[in-house]
């Protein structure tokens, strides 16, 4: 044993950091092994003390149930349906929105560009319920248009401040040019500005996409039938129906089931495109 | 960094958005700012119809007396006279409200700090850790509930189990008064800790110049003394940030508690956004909801101020 001082700390550095990012990320984890384990039981060896981490037997019909319990496959369309279109609208007018600000000269436009950002700030209760009596006397209610009309202006802040950003940081010079050649407005806009922001929009429909899944004020308001709702509002519809089951059986291992299955688009996406929502934020000059 | 000193010289349009003389437009000046008007006019529409109508409506709305199906009914100030003298439920969700934002916003700085922190360290596998510190913050809201839920069960749920291996008789957790907004914490550190803060932090420790951290290296700091004397309070700018966010997010907690204890037991978890959405969504009391709105924004605006307020005696803004 003749390894010196500084190099014994260094590994012992080493080890405790290690420790550290495995001991974190077990808590992360261990809330999701428990779910899936539960997932897989059936209500009496939910009640087993100790309890089995790995279920005897192991019920993968539950993952077959929960779609026949409650219209499951219904809710994520109807989410993804939403977000779809919520996001063609709240990407396409929250860029022109992002161009005006970001590439012309106008009376006013810094003071309305501190009023939209100053809405980022504002909960929106202030404004929830005269909307909600807008949307009931247009007759909206328990359809997806209150959830989807208001992104086709300008969408959200957030985009419109990130894009400005992106727009602002490419040179001037580019979209001169393009005047200079006769474009016009429409055109800079649609052959060089969209497509040089295609990252940007894509960490936009990424973040959009998961505001959507996990939407769940708005949505409960609006959202009445059963096969309207999205999946944050139709997971709630099964823990509230399966706790007051007649029957009085504990349905924990079919609400696992449905949490997992229901977690699993964003999670996947989020694993997937992940380097693609990084490059986009940075790049945007959100960070520097 | 700012971009202006990427590249060089200051462009000709941050120039004259600094100075922001009054506006002499020529025909060109015109032609330009009609197009500027009208690639904004989306947001402009919106904004009118969905924001700022809204707000004046829900102003009107806090001094009648409104249920949607009749007229609204001009009342004065009744409602908050009577939100403030009568109504029990009023002061009680202020008062959980308050603990669970008093109890709830340190861990979660701390806690995304840290993990900033332990990101920032060089090691391998970096990334697969980044998404696993990262995925409860992308779980659904509703699903993080559910499986809590079943986390928390007292008994048989996992929490308990696992205190019950080293000789502690768990509570009730959310089925406690005690517990409950304990319980809701434990459940929101956990989503959010690994989430947007934990990566503003990140994003501001890679911004600390290498230089500064060798020299300390050099005079011998230590490891954890280089944290508290050169990182933390180079991060106080974004930790005030992140501050002021996560409040203003803690006083609109709702889902947790809507989901998991509908404001139980006994109102321990009955949340303002709570009483809110009961007023106006299950009993139609539109007029005395929006004033509960009002009172939810100055609370924000007070804390936001006072928090202003206090930070230049702790925030440090680089001065390069």
């Amino acid at each position: 044993m003749s390894a010196s001082l500084p190099a014994v700390r260094a590994t012992l550095r080493t080890l405790v950091i290690y420790g550290v990012y495995i001991g974190a990320s077990i808590l992360f984890v261990i809330p999701f092994v428990w779910a899936l384990s539960g997932s897989l039981k059936n209500p009496y060896q939910l009640e087993l003390f100790p309890p089995e981490w790995i279920p005897d037997p192991v019920l993968w019909r539950n993952y077959a149930e929960i779609w026949t319990i409650v219209p499951l496959g219904r809710f994520m369309w109807n989410t993804l349906f939403i977000a779809v279109l919520s996001l063609a609208g709240q990407l396409f007018t929250a860029s022109m929105v992002a161009y005006g600000f970001a590439k012309f000269r106008f009376p006013g436009r810094d003071v309305l560009f501190l009023l939209m950002l100053s809405t980022l700030m504002l909960p929106i209760h202030v404004s929830l319920i005269p909307r909600f009596v807008l949307f009931y006397k247009l007759k909206w209610v328990d359809t997806f248009l209150p959830l989807i009309v208001p992104n086709y202006f300008g969408g959200s802040a957030f985009a419109i401040f990130l894009l400005r950003q992106f727009f602002r940081n490419l040179p001037k010079e580019m979209d001169d040019a393009a005047r200079i050649d006769g474009a016009g407005y429409w055109r800079i806009f649609f052959q060089i500005l969209l497509p040089l922001s295609r990252s940007a929009l894509i960490a936009l429909t990424i973040l959009g996409f998961l505001a959507d899944w996990e939407d769940f004020l708005q949505p409960l308001i609006y959202l009445q039938s059963t096969d309207k709702l999205t999946v944050s509002i139709g997971l709630r519809f099964l823990a509230v129906t399966a706790s007051s089951d007649i029957s009085g059986d504990p349905t924990t291992h079919l609400l696992m089931a449905a949490s997992i299955v229901s977690s699993l688009p964003p999670i996947l996406l989020y694993v997937v495109a992940q380097r693609q929502l990084v490059q986009g934020l940075v790049l945007t000059g959100s960070k520097g | 960094m700012s971009h202006r000193t990427m590249h060089g010289a200051p462009t000709r349009e941050s120039l004259t958005t600094r100075i922001s003389r009054p506006f002499r437009l020529g025909v060109l000046g015109w032609y330009e700012a009609r197009w500027g008007l009208f690639f904004i006019a989306p947001w402009i529409l919106g904004f009118l119809v969905f924001q700022f109508g809204p707000m004046l409506a829900s102003v009107y709305f806090s001094f009648t007396d409104y249920n949607v199906l009749r007229p609204a009914r001009w009342i004065g100030l009744d409602n908050y006279q009577y939100m403030v003298t009568t109504d029990p439920r009023f002061w009680k969700s202020i008062q959980v409200t308050v603990y669970y934002v008093v109890l709830r916003v340190p861990p979660t700085i701390v806690g995304a700090l840290t993990c900033a922190i332990i990101l920032n360290q060089s090691i391998r596998g970096r990334v697969v850790y980044r998404t696993l510190f990262f995925i409860p913050s992308i779980t659904p809201g509703v699903a993080a509930i559910l499986v809590w839920t079943w986390v928390l069960n007292p008994h048989y749920g996992l929490l308990n189990y696992m205190l019950d291996q080293v000789g502690i008789e768990g509570p009730s957790w959310l089925g406690d008064p005690d517990w409950a907004v304990p319980s809701l914490v434990m459940l929101g550190v956990w989503g959010s800790i690994g989430g947007t803060s934990a990566i503003i932090f990140l994003s501001a420790l890679q911004d600390i110049p290498e230089s500064l951290l060798d020299a300390a290296r050099v005079d011998g700091a230590t490891w954890l003394r280089e944290q508290l004397h050169i990182t933390i309070p180079l991060l106080t700018p974004a930790i005030f940030f992140v501050l002021v966010l996560t409040i203003i997010g803690t006083f609109q907690a709702f889902t947790a508690a809507f989901v998991s204890t509908n404001g139980g037991p006994a109102y321990a978890t009955y949340f303002l956004v709570l009483h809110l959405y009961e007023r106006a969504f299950q009993s139609f009391q539109m007029g005395y909801a929006s004033a509960l709105a009002w009172v939810l924004v100055a609370f924000l605006l007070v804390f936001t101020y006072l928090q202003i307020q206090g930070s230049n005696r702790w925030v440090h803004y680089g001065g390069d």
